[in-house]
């Protein structure tokens, strides 16, 4: 493992690791900590990697396939790096039952991916969520945690879109 | 246990308040058609195929209910062979194999699979429906052990098998729903994982998903081969089980038909490993003596279990010093073949080629470590399971319960008989004793009377009594089999909780009669009999 | 916090503390609706204005869901005698004018208000016929604040029951309201709650199902954002009556804002002792603790959830026995949905018989519904048991908007059905939703109006479950996802008579077989859509037509002779499916058009048709 977080600096840094540890140790000896663990611990790395199922297989003594039986059952868990920008759409009923699919269509093919997968320069990932809870401003999409309301006519997609990339593109 | 009384199609039954539907049902002489069900082991209710009809004083319970899991309550009418009932089990047969990948004709479970017997009894003679299956991964890169996704239908009962009774835990359902897939963390290949090769997730499998690494051409091509001397030896557990796969009753010894049946195959040595457990068990014998006389790491731990090696590899590395320093009978047999024999027999070691039978599926890997060689020479070339014995048997036309018993060949002095309980849980810890015992008095020892101790069932103790440098000693001793029960044995003793001169460990649970290469007994069989017990009398 | 008597003191001081100096009292809207909708700075720029102003009249609180998500962002402004203003779809500008206009000048600004007519939200016919018993504090109290919760009589029930009731008097009274569970079965709680009382054990728990899985409702949300601590005083006094000294709130990851109030809540209830050890001085302890969920709506059903909450898979294991009987680590535990809870402690104040006033005699009380689709007022509506469908639709919902034809109302989320027209006027209750084949679930309530094909909303559903299934059982992991293969094909214009059969054929079978209710209920939507609608499947199946115009697979865009020639379509066309020259009429390459029908929208002159 120590390869590992040498190789990739910061992404898998030590202190991170650290950081779960001190987590970890706040729990006690508390009953069933594996869910709690991996969310704090996909907060702090942003992805859950095999050498974080691994570490925390280790302090929390549960194996290694039994954590990954876990982050692969919740959607929320993710094993790959994000990108960084978030883009969700709500495929809740009410938004569904208000065009939704076709704003996410829109959203695929604007970023050129599928549903789940995140766009090659890793600056977008694309989900579908179910209810964000406003389902009076259906259909709704997010970005990040700005929400974009009625999002009824698709020609509005590409500039909110943009609005990220060129952030992106000021702030590089 | 106090007694409920039901109905099952009719019939009257009264059964102790704990049973299920199901077993009340076999009291009732009612069969209910299984599959995610193995006793004791795995009662999840996954696969819906045990579903019932029920009422309860006359009210009807909602949708069908899993017999397997559904507890029996006064006043029952249950009611299995209804043509909603019927229908409803066919269809979930149905689903099932609409992903799965249907080619029993070459699949290495014919005739030993229980999906395949269940469309047999339920006569489904269709599958409506089609669509995406489950993404196909096999998995043959270790030496031992194949998994193939296509073939599984997510009972869980290997999970059951590794994570519950053997406390390991390499797979696991991952992913959900329709994607679900029993795999290793990652879909790792098994041999990354965690994985002691034990077997026992094969033995639980219904299907083939999970299968021994087949070894069965290379032995035929290396018989058919003039240049080469191909010996064979039979690992005890193997005698005891064989038979079954011909039809015979379990424990049945079978060894001299075996022999025979070996020699058919064109074998031109059969051997007995019986002959190298011997050797073993003095010498581990000897080594115990040494290390409570001369000192040494203590417990001393038996190490002819390729599963619990790995096993203290992975998980107990502090206990490696522990390990008794002897090969396995296995390696130490094919050690002696490719040296002493083949000095003695005048033959060039190169031209042998060291074949195992064996009732396990992690010697195949044990043989393959690469300090089992000599000389760039493998100890031993190939380890066949019992199961990959009955299978050249069979294909070599072999009418294997009309053969007239034979003896095998002799290595050298014929062995002492003590080897052959290697077989079982107790075995070398009980042949070792005897040797130590004869050693030092010449008397034969008397028999070893085990106690339980609380909190660590599954571990068994005793204490002898023998002159170590002719004052009156007691070596204590504890046997532990299934390699959770090896973990709490370990972890007890890290805690200083028990301390124990000798420890005999075996992986699978009831030791090698019940090895990861034994002929596969069926979930309906195994409720009623139970294989460990009734193949370790065929060892006694 | 030690008696009645302290507790009524702590009232008395926040009631003064409620209203500014001169008893002015502002709330802004903040839950996340009203948060998506820009509350934010609505609500700085009022506590800033109010600051500079020094306007000390005037007392700034946030507040929970009002309830009409259109209006947001609402801001209401309380006189001490109960009057108000309401202003709606405010902004950063308008918020200002009003602190400068109304709140230091005291002329409220009429074009913010509702209709610019001076309208109070209770005066709109979305209010009509609501009444709010669950949402009493929600939009009214500051959710962050227990002095707030107090000022309303918070913590009084807790107190009452461990005061002044044995523990199975606290089941009877629960017994005798008729108060049935709102998560979705609508089994008695008091009767849940008198099972997990009998079983002898050391330790029980008391979990607060806080999931809401039903893509398109959001009510446990808003009361948890709202009012989170009546959930927390319900748990305490379940605690007592079932003799658990631990509660959970499983509540999903993906409601941050209510996850924050709850934990500040919390640790609010603790400070003051209405939770922890010895509460009101009596041997009574308590303990709360929240449990994240991670994304499985399978975690909503009872076993998944202590599944989860013990840190494994959400996968549901078989009843009997019931959680009740053996529970979370074995140990018998009684779950409740946030809506039953909220309940709770009004029942414990104002008594079983003030509870059975509303709703009807199978069914009392109120339920809380999240009313959204194609429907022109969509928000939260609480309404007694009993108003009839209809009511809720073109009444307190004003109808469907476009003057488009209503089809049905789904609810029940994923494992209800649909109702139709000839069903609106049955009086809504657990029983009488089952009757007409759908269910009451935990209150989305979704309208379709004749642009939705029914079909496609069947596979929607169907969709869902696919992805939701924990993947346990057979019927459920393989054969929903068989439906949804075949609801495909039919929306693709591929399906066949056979088809039709076998998907009758695997939703009862799914029905009766599947382990837990997931999987019992996930082939309602197809069954009940089946039962109503299958014209439109056959329709799909023998003519390759989608009568509502929404599978792509059968639709085809054309223009008519009302184009100008504008040009506006093909220049928006994303597919470049569009060709004509300027002031000619346009013509449409099928082969090209993708189907996405922005054309359709971007058409001034309604020349583009589908068929
Ligand atoms: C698939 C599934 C999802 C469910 N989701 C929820 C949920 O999100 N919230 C909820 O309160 N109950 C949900 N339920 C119902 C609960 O299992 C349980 O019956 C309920 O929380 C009991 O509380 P009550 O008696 O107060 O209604 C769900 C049930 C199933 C089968
Ligand atoms: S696993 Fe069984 S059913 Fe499947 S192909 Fe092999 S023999 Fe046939
Ligand atoms: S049983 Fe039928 S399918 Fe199988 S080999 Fe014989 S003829 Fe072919
Ligand atoms: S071989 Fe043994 S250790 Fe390996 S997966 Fe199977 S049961 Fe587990
Ligand atoms: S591998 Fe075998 S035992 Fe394991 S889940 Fe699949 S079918 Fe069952
Ligand atoms: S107990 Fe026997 S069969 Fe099992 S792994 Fe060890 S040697 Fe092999
Ligand atoms: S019905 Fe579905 S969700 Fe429920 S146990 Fe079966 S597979 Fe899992
Ligand atoms: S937008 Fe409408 S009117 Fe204009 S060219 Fe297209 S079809 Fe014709
Ligand atoms: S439906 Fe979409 S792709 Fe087809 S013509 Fe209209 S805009 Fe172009
Ligand atoms: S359905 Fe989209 S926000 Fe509720
Ligand atoms: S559900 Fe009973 S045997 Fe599988
Ligand atoms: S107003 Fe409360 S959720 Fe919209």
């Amino acid at each position: 493992m120590n390869e590992v977080l040498k190789s990739s600096n910061d992404v898998l840094s030590e202190d991170k690791f650290l950081k779960l540890k001190d987590f970890i140790s706040s729990l006690g000896n508390a009953d069933g900590i594996a869910m709690p663990v991996l969310q704090e611990a996909q907060n702090i790395f942003g992805y859950l990697p095999l050498e974080v199922h691994k570490y925390i297989s280790e302090n929390i003594n549960v194996s290694v396939a039994e954590l990954y039986g876990i982050t692969t059952f919740y959607s929320q868990f993710t094993l790959v790096p994000r990108g960084k920008h978030i883009v969700s759409v709500c495929l809740g009923t009410a938004c569904y039952v208000k065009g939704a699919r076709g704003l996410l269509d829109k959203c695929a093919e604007l970023l050129g991916v599928e549903v789940g997968e995140t766009t090659l320069d890793r600056q977008f990932s694309l989900q579908a969520t179910r209810c964000l809870g406003c389902c009076g401003l259906a259909p709704v999409m997010t970005v990040d945690s700005d929400v974009y309301a009625q999002m009824d006519d698709l020609r509005k997609v590409k500039g909110i879109l943009d609005k990220y990339r060129e952030k992106e593109e000021e702030a590089s | 246990m106090e007694k409920v009384n039901l109905t099952i199609n009719g019939i009257k039954v009264s059964v102790p308040s704990d049973y299920t539907v199901l077993m009340a049902a076999k009291e009732a002489g009612v069969e209910i058609p299984t599959l995610c069900y193995l006793k004791d082991i795995n009662e999840i209710a996954a696969c819906r195929v045990c579903l019932v009809e029920v009422d309860i004083n006359g009210v009807p319970m909602r949708n069908l209910p899993a017999s397997c899991v559904l507890q029996v309550q006064e006043g029952m009418d249950v009611r299995t062979n209804t043509p909603r009932v019927r229908k409803a089990i066919k269809m979930n047969v149905e689903l099932i194999l609409a992903n799965h990948n249907r080619e029993c004709l070459t699949c290495t479970r014919n005739h030993s699979c229980e999906l395949q017997s269940l469309c047999e009894e339920l006569g489904i003679d269709q599958v409506r429906f089609q669509g995406e299956k489950r993404k196909l991964t096999i998995d043959a890169l270790s030496p031992s052990i194949i998994r193939d996704s296509s073939k599984c239908i997510l009972c869980g009962r290997c999970i059951a098998a590794c994570k519950n009774m053997q406390g390991i835990g390499v797979l696991d359902f991952t992913n959900r729903g329709f994607n679900t897939e029993v795999a290793p963390a990652f879909s790792y290949s098994m041999r990354d994982a965690a994985c002691t090769y034990c077997g026992q997730c094969i033995i639980a499998c219904p299907v083939a998903a999970l299968r021994e690494r087949q070894y069965i051409d290379d032995v035929f091509d290396a018989i058919a081969d003039p240049d080469k001397y191909v010996i064979v030896q039979t690992a005890p557990a193997v005698r005891a089980a064989l038979g079954e796969e011909f039809g015979m009753p379990m424990g049945t010894p079978v060894t001299g038909k075996m022999v025979a049946s070996l020699k058919r195959l064109g074998f031109d040595k059969v051997f007995d490993t019986n002959f190298s457990a011997d050797l073993t068990i003095l010498e581990e014998g000897t080594e115990l003596l040494s290390r409570l006389t001369k000192g040494g790491t203590l417990p001393m731990i038996t190490s002819c279990s390729p599963g619990w090696i790995r096993f203290c590899e992975m998980n107990y590395p502090d206990f490696l010093d522990n390990l008794s320093t002897c090969k396995s009978p296995q390696q130490m047999f094919g050690a002696l073949a490719k040296s002493y024999y083949a000095e003695k027999a005048n033959i060039d070691p190169k031209k042998i080629v060291s074949v195992s039978i064996m009732p396990c599926t992690s010697k195949k890997d044990e043989c393959k470590r690469p300090e089992m060689a000599v000389d760039g020479l493998m100890d031993v070339d190939y380890s066949l399971t019992t199961r990959e014995l009955a299978s050249m048997i069979k294909q070599a036309g072999i009418k294997f319960t009309d053969l007239a018993d034979e003896t095998p060949d002799l290595m050298m002095a014929e062995g002492t008989g003590a080897g052959v309980i290697f077989g079982t849980t107790g075995g070398v810890m009980e042949a070792a004793l005897r040797t130590v015992a004869d050693i030092l008095t010449g008397e034969d020892l008397a028999d070893i009377e085990y106690t339980p101790v609380r909190g660590l069932e599954g571990i068994k103790f005793a204490s002898v009594t023998l002159p170590v440098d002719k004052v009156p000693t007691e070596i204590r001793v504890a046997i532990a089999h299934g390699t959770k029960n090896a973990a709490n044995l370990l972890d007890a003793i890290r805690r200083g909780e028990v301390d124990v001169h000798f420890i005999e460990i075996m992986a699978c649970p009831g030791g090698c009669v019940h090895g990861g290469g034994q002929p596969f007994v069926s979930s309906k069989l195994r409720c009623e009999i139970d294989p460990k017990t009734e193949r370790a009398r065929a060892l006694y | 916090m030690k008696s009645l008597k302290e507790i009524n003191e702590r009232k008395e001081s926040a009631l003064q503390s409620l209203h500014g100096s001169d008893g002015l009292r502002v709330v802004v809207g903040m839950a996340t609706c009203g948060l998506s909708a820009g509350a934010n700075p609505v609500y700085q720029a009022l506590k800033n204005g109010v600051e500079e102003k020094k306007l000390k009249h005037v007392a700034v609180s946030p507040t929970g869901c009002i309830g009409m998500c259109t209006y947001e962002p609402i801001v209401e402004v309380l006189n001490s005698d109960g009057s108000k203003i309401t202003y709606v779809h405010m902004d950063e500008a308008k918020t200002k004018r009003v602190v400068e206009e109304h709140l230091e000048k005291g002329n409220p600004v009429k074009e913010y208000t509702v209709s610019g007519e001076m309208k109070n939200l209770e005066d709109l016919d979305f209010y009509k016929k609501q009444k709010r018993v669950v949402l009493k504090n929600c939009g009214a109290i500051n959710p962050e604040s227990i002095d707030e919760y107090i000022a309303v009589n918070g913590y009084q029930a807790l107190a009452k029951v461990l005061l002044e009731m044995k523990p199975d008097d606290v089941i009877e009274l629960l017994k005798a309201s008729g108060l049935r569970g709102r998560g979705g079965a609508g089994f008695l709680t008091g009767q849940k709650w008198s099972f997990a009382r009998k079983v002898e054990a050391d330790q029980k728990y008391i979990i607060c199902n806080a999931d809401e899985g039903d893509p398109g409702a959001f009510m446990d949300r808003s009361v948890l954002e709202g009012d989170p601590h009546a959930i927390l005083e319900a748990m305490a006094i379940g605690g007592y009556a079932i003799g658990a000294s631990k509660g959970y709130i499983y509540i999903r990851a993906e409601y941050p804002v209510a996850v924050g109030r709850l934990k500040s809540a919390i640790s609010q209830a603790k400070e003051l002792g209405f939770l922890g050890d010895n509460i009101f001085g009596t041997d009574f302890s308590f303990d709360i603790e929240i449990r994240l969920g991670a994304g499985a709506f399978v975690c909503g059903e009872e076993t998944a959830l202590i599944a989860s909450i013990e840190g494994k898979r959400g996968m549901s294991r078989n009843k009997p026995p019931f959680p009740a009987v053996s529970g979370l680590w074995g140990k018998p535990t009684c779950i409740n949905n946030v809506e039953t809870l909220a309940n709770i402690p009004q029942i414990i104040l104002n008594g079983p018989d003030w509870f059975r006033s509303f709703g009807t005699e199978k069914s009392a009380g109120t339920k809380v519904f999240a009313l959204g689709g194609k429907v022109n007022n969509i928000g939260l509506v609480e309404i007694p048991m009993g108003i009839t469908l209809r009511e809720v639709v073109y009444e307190i919902g004003g109808g469907i908007p476009k003057g488009k034809a209503f089809k049905a109302v789904q609810t029940g989320g994923p494992s209800g059905g649909c109702i139709t027209t000839a069903d609106l006027d049955v009086p809504i209750d657990f029983d009488n939703l089952l009757a007409v084949g759908s269910m009451m679930g935990s209150g989305g309530m979704i309208v379709i109006d004749e642009d939705n094909c029914m079909v496609d909303i069947a596979r929607f559903f169907l969709d869902f479950t696919v992805d939701e299934s924990c993947g346990k059982c057979t019927p459920c992991r393989e054969g929903t996802k068989r439906m949804l293969e075949i609801l495909e094909r039919i929306t693709e214009g591929k399906g066949t008579d056979q088809d039709l059969v076998d998907l009758k054929d695997l939703a009862e079978n799914i029905r009766i077989t599947s382990l837990c209710a997931l999987g019992q209920t996930a082939p309602n939507p197809v069954l009940s859509t089946m039962a109503h609608f299958m014209d439109e499947y056959i329709a799909h199946v023998k003519d390759h037509k989608c009568p509502a115009k929404v599978c792509k697979a059968l639709i085809e865009f054309s223009i008519n002779d009302k184009c100008t020639g504008c040009t506006l379509c093909a220049r928006s066309c994303p597919a470049g499916a569009i060709t004509g020259v300027l002031k000619e009429k346009h013509f449409i390459d099928k082969d090209i058009c993708t189907r996405c029908g922005i054309c359709v929208t971007t058409c001034k002159f309604q020349a583009i048709d589908v068929q």
